[in-house]
């Protein structure tokens, strides 16, 4: 930009550094080219596509980024990382967002998504399997979205396809260590945010 | 190929609303003389949710499940499209990365090596397919192959046929005495985790796979993941309501058509837990 306004001073390499180091991808070898947005099945309900999201990464405009729903739309059917001819995968950028997100406890602009995602880990953790119903019962008393998955719930209990007790598994003491442990100190995730965040 | 014992993981989906994918995926097996030894104390890998929100448990999980098969020496059947691709994931994060590899260890066990082969269901049939014993060919059964997302990518790390027009289905269901169908959606997405959050976007991407198949004139799709199967049979009401399509389109697994072309009666391949009741269509064929 020649003149006007400068951009949003946010810390430009803290988010494409972060990025880089969490999804191990290269950010400025995107080019623009825009396949991963034509792809993308869900480009229609996003407001940056997930070609701006790339642009806005190497551009430093975190808080755009980390506002945006696009974080928590993607579903990673990792269509943008196959096509990509940069040899990018976008889709593990899109999750290295999402822990950020959840690193830094920042809002989530889908809400429910995140609600979702929380309360599926929950019944992993305390099962040490998925149990559906469970998922479904605390998800929608804490959505309040308590008529909208009823007709699902009778037609599933119908068909035989609902479990009602949960699971007993001999690995879910294991589990529940592994998510304490995993909470606090994971592998390399949390440790990677702390270090960033110092510039 | 020449193994004909396996480890065998169901994942949890298929303990509950895909019983009929692992009733089904039994049956064939034992009908084909492969051996199915379910993981002892097996928990769940994390699916769509661990990696979106923790990498130490999106890796953590899976290699549990990977070990128990690693000390079992066998290799690890998959039917879930879903746990193939987070026990994919995991053993390659694991293979390129020995930190991680070390870390993983110190949560699962010291001994594990990151050696367990991840096979998916698909696959083994796949390559058995001119060994069937196929008593009913399914003649004039108009097939759409239908196979999602995370069977085949990433590639790099699933290396499961083609990314973006698969075969293998389409090739079994011709050995099958089906008539796979050329369609644009094989690959797709159907909106994955979002019917209860996002309702509106997966009928939308459901409803574009649903009304090709209808279009050009399938009698069935055939899946191979149990989110793809729940979202697209489920939700085909709400999906006729918000189009006002008329789409009556049985969803049925790839191991449900293999068992009723080797002669496995609907019972057996638990036919009737599906929202969209295939039976008539079958019937109406001579296939059932």
């Amino acid at each position: 930009m020649a003149t006007g306004a400068a951009v949003t001073p946010s810390p430009v390499s803290d988010l494409r550094s972060f990025v880089e180091k969490q999804s191990h991808q290269h950010i400025l070898d995107c080019y623009q080219c825009g396949k991963c947005s034509a792809g993308c099945p869900i480009d229609y309900a996003m407001d940056l596509g997930p070609r701006q999201i790339m642009r806005y990464i190497q551009m430093g405009l975190k808080k755009e980024v980390m506002q945006s729903n696009t974080i928590w739309l993607c579903v990673a059917c990792e269509t943008c990382s196959s096509r990509c001819p940069a040899k990018i995968d976008i889709a593990k950028v899109m999750e290295s967002l999402r822990i950020l997100a959840a690193t830094e406890g920042s809002p989530a602009a889908e809400k429910n998504i995140d609600l979702f995602h929380r309360t599926f880990l929950n019944t992993i953790r305390q099962y040490g399997r998925a149990h559906e119903f469970s998922l479904a019962v605390a998800y929608t008393l804490k959505s309040r979205n308590i008529f909208g998955n009823l007709g699902a719930a009778q037609t599933m209990f119908t068909k035989g396809k609902l479990v009602i007790m949960p699971p007993k598994v001999g690995g879910a003491s294991w589990v529940k260590t592994v998510f304490s442990k995993a909470g606090s100190t994971g592998p390399d995730v949390s440790a990677a945010v702390k270090t960033e965040g110092r510039h | 190929m020449s193994t004909d014992t396996y480890a065998y993981y169901p994942g949890c989906t298929l303990h509950a609303t895909a019983k009929e994918y692992d009733v089904s995926t039994r049956a064939v097996c034992e009908k084909m003389g492969i051996g199915l030894e379910e993981l002892k104390d097996w928990t769940c890998c994390g699916a769509s949710s661990a990696h979106t929100t923790n990498e130490a448990l999106a890796i953590a999980l899976p290699a549990r499940d990977l070990r128990t098969a690693e000390k079992m020496g066998k290799p690890l059947a998959v039917a879930c499209a879903l746990c193939f691709n987070r026990l994919k994931v995991t053993e390659h994060e694991l293979a390129a990365d020995k930190a991680k590899l070390e870390a993983v260890k110190a949560l699962v066990g010291n001994d594990y090596g990151n050696t367990t082969e991840v096979v998916h269901l698909l696959q083994i049939l796949y390559d058995r397919r001119n060994t069937m014993a196929v008593s009913r060919p399914l003649k004039g059964l108009k097939v759409a192959s239908y196979y999602g997302c995370m069977l085949v990518r990433p590639h790099e790390i699933t290396k499961f046929d083609d990314p973006e027009n698969p075969q293998m289905m389409d090739r079994l269901m011709v050995a099958l005495g089906a008539q796979p169908l050329e369609w644009d959606f094989k690959t797709a997405c159907c909106g994955a985790s979002l019917p209860l959050t996002r309702r509106d976007i997966l009928l939308k991407l459901s409803h574009r796979i649903l009304a090709q198949a209808q279009q050009l004139g399938a009698d069935c799709l055939a899946v191979a993941c149990p989110m793809c199967q729940f979202n697209l049979d489920m939700y085909q009401q709400a999906i006729n309501q918000e189009f006002s399509a008329k789409i009556n389109m049985p969803i049925l697994y790839f191991t449900q058509l293999a068992g009723l072309a080797m002669g496995l009666s609907p019972k057996a391949l638990d036919l009737a837990k599906h929202i969209i009741d295939p039976l008539p269509m079958l019937e109406k064929k001579g296939l059932a």
